[in-house]
């Protein structure tokens, strides 16, 4: 094994995954040491700690409602994972115990959706809403959002593995569908919502064009807009939209970290 | 079950609808042309006809360097002997985990003229004078490139990488045995058993490297002149930015919905043709 090539390939395996590691950690740590720099030292290519830490995060707390947009962020998120996972987890269920013809149609048509892109769907459900009123709502965010084909697909997939046995003895025991589905498949199902939820919240919180679209005033934007709203002045303060970019990066890195095998398992849902 | 028929109603009508209602603007902007307008106007338009360059050009470069960026990283990581797996597992999973707009406003301090990456390329000596990255059409494409590149990779490892982990050990035993060397294991063994998966990574990639909105968005406003633009931003610019124009925007986003759909099949093809 320790012929001369094979040490070779060993020592190119290193030096591609460490080069590999060091380009995807870096932006974080740029950003890290960027919120401690002014912003003429950023654009200048300081790689080492200033002093500015304490100025840049008082401008942003001064220039930014913060626990207004914190909210805003949590809220949009939050409400929206718990009514996605809600809704598609029951027609994901739905669709794999009561199977149809009609049903199977009406899947794979869902199913085709997928490819459709967003920018396609942007222009009539800006209208829609404009026709509700619901323009600059969070029910203008949210909405659209709930009906995940998506997340219905993966709760399809793993309802697959769901003990069918569990549902002839719930239903033996006289419990009604909408119980079966409440008080058997979700507590069995605990970690596949999980996973899900996962996914759903950094979606959420990550999304940026249809925030951009719907939101106009700036105590209803979220900290992604916010983010983004920092760097279109004509010269950006750098120092505070390291902070910002901090602040909306941490929630979903927090989550990665604590649960970073769900995390990996939720990514890989979709080609079990 | 009639709560579920209910919801399926709930779900899909809004999607049919708005389906629908796209169909409307694209041609009711035109009725009176019998709404052949748009598409008129599609082909004599030079900003569209950038954009859809553009889109085509990131998509042709960035997701096959993507991809096999991702089966390198997988394949190395899928060593059991490797010393570090998992650090260097999580560290390259990392961006998978920003906000695009986080790191697209990150990306565009490191890229400034005197920023970061320039003093880095100088320090070892690779370029000699600093690059106007943003400002500069063809290193504006770059920047955008790796960016996505940064951003995706892990993403599309992880998926090879647990694929891989599903490949019987002992076919790799009996090749070793009979002395096949590592990068023909690789490429006799590894690519053709993750076919699936490379397909499917393959068909998300296309999918949302033709949406690209965010990166151009953030990093360069599809500027400079143009050079950036893509279909979604156009579909934007078009809708929000400028005079609204749905009706022309909705056809532009058609154009989109055309192209995932003919590169889909066309990808579906050639892994069928493969496989037989």
């Amino acid at each position: 094994m320790s012929n001369p090539v094979a040490l070779l390939g060993r020592g190119a395996q290193y030096v591609l995954l460490s080069l590999a590691a060091f380009i995807s950690v870096f932006p974080f740590f740029w950003m890290l040491i960027g919120a401690t720099n002014s912003s003429a030292d950023i654009l200048k290519g300081k790689a080492s700690p200033g002093l500015a830490l304490l100025e840049n995060f008082s401008t942003f707390f001064t220039s930014v409602d913060m626990p207004r947009i914190l909210f805003n962020s949590f809220f949009i998120a939050g409400v929206g994972t718990i009514l996605t996972l809600l809704v598609s987890s029951l027609a994901g269920y739905g669709f794999e115990i009561f199977r149809s013809r009609i049903r199977e149609r009406i899947f794979a048509g869902m199913l085709l959706m997928l490819s459709i892109p967003f920018a396609a769907l942007m222009i009539p459900l800006f209208i829609m809403m404009a026709n509700f009123k619901l323009i600059n709502t969070f029910q203008a965010i949210i909405l659209p959002s709930i009906a995940s084909v998506f997340i219905i697909f993966y709760f399809r997939q793993v309802t697959k593995a769901f003990p069918h046995e569990l549902r002839d003895a719930a239903k033996i025991d006289g419990l009604k569908e909408w119980q079966i589905f409440f008080y058997v498949y979700m507590p069995v199902m605990r970690s596949t919502y999980a996973a899900a939820t996962i996914i759903v919240f950094m979606a959420n919180w990550n999304n940026y064009l249809w925030p951009l679209i719907v939101l106009q005033t700036n105590e209803m934007k979220t900290l992604t807009l916010v983010v983004a709203g920092l760097t279109s002045a004509y010269t950006p303060d750098w120092g505070v939209v390291m902070v910002g970019a901090i602040f909306a990066t941490l929630p979903t890195l927090i989550i990665f970290f604590l649960l970073q095998r769900r995390f990996v398992e939720g990514m890989l849902g979709a080609v079990k | 079950m009639p709560a579920l028929i209910l919801l399926g109603i709930f779900m899909i009508y809004p999607i049919l609808w708005s389906l629908w209602m796209s169909f409307q603007t694209g041609r009711g902007m035109a009725f009176s042309f019998g709404g052949f307008t748009n598409i008129m106007r599609l082909t004599q338009d030079p900003v569209f006809l950038r954009a859809l360059t553009n889109t085509l050009t990131f998509l042709a470069i960035q997701v096959p360097i993507m991809l096999i960026l991702a089966l390198l990283f997988a394949n190395a990581l899928n060593d059991s002997r490797l010393w570090g797996r998992s650090w260097f597992r999580t560290a390259i999973f990392l961006p998978c985990v920003t906000s695009l707009v986080a790191y697209s406003v990150v990306f565009r301090s490191m890229f400034a003229q005197d920023g970061i990456i320039n003093q880095m390329l100088m320090g070892i000596g690779i370029i000699g004078s600093p690059i106007p990255w943003l400002a500069d059409p063809f290193w504006a494409k770059v920047v955008i490139i790796s960016a996505i590149t940064w951003r995706w990779t892990g993403y599309n490892m992880i998926f090879y990488l647990a694929a891989m982990q599903n490949i019987d050990r002992s076919i790799y035993e009996a090749a070793r045995i009979d002395g096949v060397p590592a990068w023909a294991r690789f490429w006799h063994i590894t690519v053709p058993m993750l076919r699936p998966v490379i397909l499917f990574t393959t068909v998300i990639s296309t999918i949302g490297t033709l949406q690209l909105f965010d990166e151009p968005n953030l990093l360069t406003q599809g500027g400079p002149s143009d050079a950036t633009l893509t279909l979604s931003l156009y579909i934007y610019n078009l809708s929000f930015r400028f005079m609204p124009s749905f009706g022309y925007a909705a056809t532009v986003s058609y154009v989109i919905v055309v192209l995932v759909a003919i590169l889909t099949i066309i990808q579906f093809l050639v892994a069928k043709d493969r496989r037989a």
